[in-house]
């Protein structure tokens, strides 16, 4: 039986003043795009918290994008460049940690790119696509034995510890 | 814990001791044998990697009213936890067959049970991954640190008995962090690259952090009194995070993104991997079992690449 392609599940971060306007933009200019990205506006990238992608990927996203005003563009004047120097390290840490670079993007689109906003998400979903679901919290389930052997501990200790008189 | 001094006698008036394997001969079997919730505290150390460790902590959730997860360790997993980067057959690969000074030519490595002409001999299952107390049972409180101080210690131990415990599940002690303990004196930071500890012998007077040097102390819960800024070594993050943060680590960048004082996306990524070439150790040093933050299956190389590694 065929399985069905994998459909990357992707959270992105647009900033209400550039890219959630773009996306508007492609929306209303009826442009196909993949359909995989779950949007959340948030008033500028510089809110998001690096908490936020982490808890993206702990509940099952494969990859998160930001999308925010481009440097110099910001609407609160520098914050872009804050989400800038918060993604970096973040990345850096991911990658230590075996999680592909291509899963979490920032990119920089303004309220009139509303093409190359699309663009920019087929692309990302092209790229995450044959890296596979991330199922990260499947990564860390418990040791199959492990049941057995807290078991067989207790029952360890009732034969080498008693003392018959 | 012994750090209290003699006020360790005062611990003996007001406790009976029934079980501290460091200090007095006490046998699992009598805890066993213990009414469930008889033991009116019970400080818990140690993060859970093996099924015996696992054993301990739901032994001593059953027998216990109050269980606190005492030390990093117990709390976020503390600096063992960065076992996690690996799994358990790429550590018993380097432990036991690969490293420089093995010499191991049977190849040996711990099993649960081998067979031996007396009998079966039994080991404890040494699991995938290391997990904090409260992963593996319901913890009642937390004192953090590596170690959690003394005086922290010994309030820990006078609100147990007048009874004047925070709501359940809170950290026993302050709610702010490492910086309002530290005394230099701090002014605005734009920080345009960061110096690892061994490059430069910091002033005395001056926050460290605006020095250079990341200082963990702005993401740190208090609680140590910032002892290590006091001798000139920067915060490295043992208290964990401060209340109502999530995961340390994301609290520790964004932190840092904050005083980077940096635009060009180039400069950053130098600024930060000259000066945080390990941003798992240094973020997530005590924390990495507590956090967010999974390692993704078979990766290895840690460049963000599934390699295989030779078996």
């Amino acid at each position: 039986m065929e399985r069905p392609a994998f459909e990357p599940r992707i959270i992105g971060f647009f900033c209400n003043w550039c890219s959630y306007r773009a996306a508007d933009l492609a929306g209303t200019s009826r442009i196909k795009y993949a359909p995989n990205v779950h949007n959340i506006r948030v008033m500028c990238t510089g809110r998001v918290d690096p908490t936020f992608v982490l808890e993206a990927f702990a509940r099952g996203a494969d990859g998160v994008l930001i999308a925010g005003c481009h440097p110099g563009e910001c609407h609160y004047m520098e914050q872009n460049y804050k989400a800038l120097r918060r993604v970096t390290p973040l990345g850096r840490t991911l990658r230590r940690l075996g999680i592909e670079e291509e899963r979490l993007r920032l990119i920089w689109a303004s309220a009139a790119e509303g093409p190359q906003l699309a663009a920019a998400i087929d692309a990302m979903v092209e790229a995450v696509r044959p890296l596979g679901p991330l199922a990260w919290s499947e990564n860390w389930k418990r040791s199959p034995a492990a049941e057995e052997a807290v078991a067989s501990a207790a029952r360890e200790h009732a034969e080498a510890m008693e003392v018959s008189p | 814990m012994l750090g209290i001094d003699d006020k360790i006698l005062e611990v003996d008036k007001a406790f009976e001791i029934v079980f501290w394997p460091c200090v007095m001969d006490g046998k699992v079997r009598d805890v066993e044998r213990l009414p469930d919730r008889s033991i009116d505290l019970c400080l818990f150390n140690g993060s859970i990697r093996t099924s015996e460790q696992e054993y301990m902590a739901h032994l001593l959730r059953a027998k216990s009213k109050v269980l606190v997860a005492f030390g990093s360790c117990a709390h976020e997993g503390c600096i063992p936890g960065l076992a996690n980067l690996h799994t358990r057959e790429e550590i018993f690969h380097t432990c036991y067959l690969d490293s420089p000074s093995t010499e191991n030519p049977g190849g040996v490595v711990p099993r649960t049970e081998t067979e031996v002409p007396e009998g079966t001999l039994r080991l404890p299952l040494f699991y995938d991954t290391v997990q904090t107390l409260d992963q593996t049972v319901e913890v009642d409180y937390y004192l953090p640190g590596c170690p959690p101080e003394a005086d922290r210690i010994w309030e820990a131990l006078v609100a147990v008995l007048e009874n004047e415990l925070p709501p359940k599940g809170s950290v026993i002690g302050p709610t702010t962090t490492v910086c309002d303990e530290c005394k230099r004196t701090r002014s605005e930071k734009r920080i345009q690259g960061f110096k690892r500890t061994w490059e430069v012998i910091p002033d005395e007077e001056t926050c460290l952090l605006e020095q250079g040097l990341v200082c963990c102390g702005i993401a740190t819960r208090a609680g140590c009194g910032a002892l290590c800024p006091q001798v000139n070594s920067p915060c490295i993050g043992c208290y964990g995070p401060n209340a109502g943060v999530k995961d340390f680590g994301a609290r520790m960048m964004s932190a840092l993104a904050s005083v980077i004082d940096a635009t060009d996306p180039d400069e950053i990524e130098a600024i930060l991997a000259r000066g945080v070439p390990d941003p798992v150790g240094t973020f997530y040093r005590f924390s990495l079992p507590h956090s967010l933050l999974r390692r993704a299956r078979g990766s290895s190389g840690g460049n963000g690449r599934k390699e295989v590694r030779h078996a």
